[in-house]
């Protein structure tokens, strides 16, 4: 299945070896170059400064901050739901999935269990907000790489998954919908058949974008090959998500781990690809991006009735303890490790979000790559700013 | 009788004319562009309507744009060499303007009928090349000077196919003048049957390609837009104009892209000519060859532009391979068959 | 703290979890053998440990050992996967943390309440800053929680970034944050903030810079919820749970 013969390895490195050659009897100094903070490629405020020698680059770096927030001292300051509204803000395109790795961790210390429905609830407004990501994905690298179409189709067709999102819980972006021990509010009359026929779209928005990107022969050109991430160094920065999936690492928390969402009640695959290359990371965001609906549906399937809160105190105080619950967001395992001391408020709460691992791979990434590559090698790795910046 | 012979006037009305002509149509060849492609054309094929406020489904959008354009404030980067920055769009517009020069549009339409039509117009192509070298550098930016460089490597090395891809057609007519291309290819024959004259494109469809490509790569379209690379470079070598300058630079891609299409339809298709065969009185033909022209010059555009929005774009390395090892060798051997079979029939 | 006994034990990824038929401390074989080993490893290294049954293990190494942590978690119990690594700071906030009205306003000149007593979390803790980290084994799916102690007033540790590069961005975001040396790290500099800024923002004592600008209101009048009477907080145990329970059921 890997696409990436030896031979062309060893072409490509030693393209890389002949050009430091050339550098080097030449003198040539570097130029210094700063893609962003404002830039069309990166998403967000994320500054790289790259030291160029021509289209090659010496040794890049990103610098970030510029949207910091401050929201593990802010925390220590707020009571656990509006400590909800915060983090809703943090990867602002994945909208439910930033809530509930938090509610699951103060549930766990609290030693309450969300009725099933909200459970339920939970896990298929997940993997909504996981399918309205990562759509923004593959629109958004075909725009990096030049193909301006395929972006239009994605915002048109993320629009029915929003419009689903925004139905049941007034949000598009920012649902602000998980409360400790269960769900706000109830599906309305009428989602579940509409939610379904979403779905519908949304797979055939996955069809269009296969024959359109992953089989033009100048996609595969600029994107087999570039961004290589071998599967150790992935897990030792702590890569996670698809980018650790498509470096062969077969870890999915949905499967793995034990938390309170419902993935064991729908039959799904987890999906991964042996090279590591933007290609891969293309093609598993793809896949499951289906396998994303196909989960929807059949929990939307098998759903039955019930409450969707449990019995909470109106002012809630968690218990002492600590407890750390990753789940396995959109753009990767988010985290939250909260340290409580029987507060209304959580005495330390650190926020782990995968785009921090997962740029911090890019200074090992970039070196000796092209200037396009870093734009193609940023898009593949996605990330959100709110995600790294906090 | 044709009433216009009975005017004959001097060598200087004549050439007047001829220049308000040229300053007529080639910005109405990119505005038609602009209009038909960039803002219907590719709207439908992202699923959305485009402008439809400027007037009856947004056509008077152009002059909202263009007056945009006009009353924005001239400025120039502290840093950059204001001579060369003003001077840059000019030298490209100058060679969209030169390019318009040769087209025949008619039996006597044609600004300039020069004997050596075709290879003219490529040799005046490429003084784009230094326009936008000269705007890459002169930013005193380092964007567009990414942009420039890689201009100057990929409009140069696009040149050799599609002269190459031009020799072709001028081995088959036998002559380098457009206005004769026009007419072998309405007089001729195909094996006896000359009821549709002899479209070149039927037996250089290996040049059209190659020159459909290179004109691609000419006019900095995706996939071969790499100085421009909008979500890279920001626009590239054009990112610091704004105004009156940037609208040069825009109209000089659009209307040479009209330019170039409209050579295509000359070489390819038998330009403003239909087939001898069809017995059409000349002075129909006076009236009638600028629309022909125009119909066939729309379909090479409508190639031009579907590509553009379809694919992403190559890495700057990955076209440059793309023009040395494949396009050239191709258009050589295209040559080499295209020769041959000319002395045998 | 948490009681075992009251939480539902969900199905326990360690093989030899015993079955929840005695509610009273079920033993979590795999997590228990992870910290035999690591003694093993460490020696006096390990000092404390809390392991909740079923759901996760921490441990508190010296700062001696710390790096000898990164390797052995690393390659022998094969935790290749570098989850985070942060500080904690367990110094009670001087400016108050509750919701009450005003608490932030010594900044504006009023009398500060008595702290509380330090107390540390789960593994103990000696001294005021912590240094914890999180790996995880991804083939046989569990994850450890490590707590160092940094120290009181110039806290410091050893790199980890020898062993997991990817501890190089944490530990400058943990220098940033709470003034901890990270001893052997390549470049220690700002990650989030601009270069040349003073101060460690998430110590303790380090105020919210938002609450000098804006007095904190406390909490506002609350709307009641439908079926209560008055708005404000009741503190008394269990009230109306925020959703009716008997909601119209949506079924499929």
């Amino acid at each position: 299945m890997t696409a990436i013969s030896d031979r062309q390895k060893l072409a490509y490195v030693a393209a890389q070896a002949s050009d430091a050659r050339v550098n080097l009897e030449l003198e040539t100094e570097g130029m210094i170059l700063n893609i962003g903070p404002q830039h069309p490629a990166t998403h967000g405020t994320l500054r790289i400064v790259a030291k160029l020698d021509g289209e090659q680059v010496i040794h890049a770096e990103p610098m970030m901050g510029y949207m910091h927030r401050g929201y593990e001292k802010l925390t220590e300051v707020r009571t656990y739901p509006q400590v909800t509204t915060l983090i809703n803000r943090i990867d602002w395109v994945g909208s439910f999935a930033n809530e509930v790795p938090f509610i699951l961790a103060a549930e766990q210390l609290m030693g309450i269990e969300a009725p099933l429905r909200a459970q339920y609830i939970r896990t298929i407004l997940f993997e909504m907000g996981r399918i309205a990501n990562i759509i923004l994905f593959l629109g958004d690298m075909a725009v990096q790489l030049g193909a301006l179409t395929p972006i239009f189709y994605a915002f048109r067709d993320r629009e029915y998954v929003l419009n689903q999102i925004e139905a049941v819980t007034g949000g598009r972006f920012h649902p602000n919908f998980d409360r400790i021990g269960g769900v706000k509010d109830d599906f309305p009359k009428g989602w579940i058949e509409d939610s379904l026929s979403a779905m519908v779209k949304v797979r055939e928005f996955c069809d269009q974008m296969e024959d359109l990107l992953m089989g033009s022969e100048i996609f595969q050109a600029r994107t087999r090959g570039v961004g290589v991430i071998p599967p150790d160094v992935a897990q030792q920065f702590g890569l996670s998500g698809a980018n650790a999936r498509a470096s062969g690492i077969d870890w999915d928390l949905r499967r793995d781990s034990n938390v309170g969402l419902v993935y064991g009640d729908a039959d799904w695959k987890v999906w991964t690809h042996p090279d590591g290359d933007s290609f891969a990371r293309f093609w598993v965001r793809l896949q499951e991006t289906r396998e994303a609906t196909s989960i929807v549906d059949q929990l939307l399937g098998s759903i039955k009735g019930g409450p969707i809160m449990a019995k909470v105190p109106r002012i809630i105080k968690v218990p002492e303890g600590e407890a750390y619950v990753a789940t396995e967001n959109p753009l990767g395992e988010m985290g939250y490790y909260i340290v409580s001391k029987g507060d209304l408020t959580p005495f330390r709460v650190k926020i782990r979000t995968a785009s921090f691992n997962n740029v911090s791979i890019t200074p090992w990434l970039l070196r000796g790559v092209y200037v396009p590559d870093i734009v193609t090698i940023l898009g593949s790795l996605y990330f959100i700013l709110g995600d790294i910046d906090r | 009788m044709n009433p216009f012979l009975a005017l004959d006037p001097s060598y200087w009305q004549v050439t007047t004319l001829k220049g308000i002509m040229a300053l007529v149509v080639v910005p109405t060849g990119a505005a038609i562009i602009v209009f038909v492609f960039l803002f219907k054309f590719v709207s439908f094929m992202h699923s959305r309507l485009g402008p439809m406020e400027a007037g009856p489904h947004g056509s008077l959008q152009l002059i909202a744009e263009a007056g945009k354009f006009i009353q924005k404030e001239d400025i120039a980067p502290d840093a950059a060499d204001k001579r060369i920055f003003k001077l840059a769009p000019l030298i490209v517009m100058a060679s969209t303007f030169l390019i318009y020069v040769v087209i025949p549009a008619g039996p006597n339409a044609v600004l300039v009928d020069l004997p050596t039509g075709i290879y003219y117009v490529l040799a005046v192509s490429s003084l784009s090349v230094i326009g936008v070298l000269m705007a890459g550098w002169a930013s005193a930016n380092k964007y567009a000077l990414l942009g420039g460089l890689r201009a100057g490597g990929q409009l140069i090395a696009y040149e050799l196919p599609m002269v190459l891809a031009v020799l072709g057609v001028v081995i088959q007519a036998g002559t380098l003048n457009l206005q004769q291309i026009v007419l072998a290819q309405s007089g001729g024959e195909i094996f006896g049957f000359s009821g549709l004259g002899n479209p070149y494109i039927l037996t250089q469809f290996v040049a059209l390609v190659i020159f459909m490509i290179t004109i691609q790569a000419e006019l900095t379209q995706t996939p071969f837009d790499m100085p421009v690379a909008e979500s890279e470079l920001v626009a590239g070598y054009q990112v610091e104009y704004t105004g009156v300058r940037f609208l040069l630079f825009f109209l000089a891609e659009f209307s040479t892209a009209f330019g170039f299409s409209a050579i295509a339809a000359t070489l390819f298709l038998g330009g403003w000519a239909v087939p001898a065969a069809w017995d059409i009185p000349t002075v129909a033909m006076h009236f009638a060859g600028p629309a022909i022209l125009l119909g066939k010059t729309m379909i090479f555009c409508l190639f031009i532009f579907w590509v553009r929005f379809s694919f992403p774009r190559l890495r700057e390395d990955q076209l440059q391979k793309f023009a040395w090892k494949v396009l050239i060798p191709i258009a050589l051997a295209n040559i080499m068959v295209t020769a041959v079979l000319k002395v045998a029939f | 703290m948490s009681s075992s006994e009251d939480t539902t034990i969900p199905v326990s990824e360690s093989p030899a979890a015993d079955a929840p038929s005695e509610p009273a401390a079920p033993v979590d074989d795999l997590r228990e053998g992870l910290v035999e080993r690591l003694t093993e490893l460490l020696g006096d290294g390990v000092v404390d440990h809390h392991i909740i049954p079923g759901k996760d293990v921490w441990i508190r190494v010296t700062a001696d050992a710390w790096q000898h942590t990164a390797e052995s978690v690393r390659y022998t119990l094969g935790c290749r996967y570098f989850g985070f690594l942060s500080a904690i700071d367990w110094m009670p906030s001087p400016w108050g943390r509750g919701m009450e009205a005003e608490v932030d306003t010594i900044v504006h000149g009023k009398e500060a309440k008595e702290l509380p007593a330090q107390t540390t979390g789960y593994a103990g803790g000696d001294t005021r800053f912590q240094v914890f980290a999180r790996v995880a084994n991804i083939k046989d799916h569990f994850g450890i929680t490590l707590k160092v102690d940094a120290g009181d007033e110039t806290p410091s540790v050893p790199t980890w970034t020898k062993v997991f590069a990817g501890a190089d961005w944490h530990e400058r975001e943990t220098w940033e944050m709470y003034g901890i040396d990270f001893v052997g790290h390549p470049f220690l500099r700002h990650i989030y903030l601009p270069g040349d800024f003073e101060g460690n923002p998430c110590r303790k004592d380090f105020p919210l810079l938002a609450r000098f600008v804006k007095p904190w209101p406390g909490i506002v009048d609350v709307e009641p919820l439908p079926g209560s009477d008055e708005p404000g907080s009741d503190t008394a145990g269990s009230d109306e749970p925020a959703a009716d329970a008997s909601a119209p059921e949506e079924t499929a």
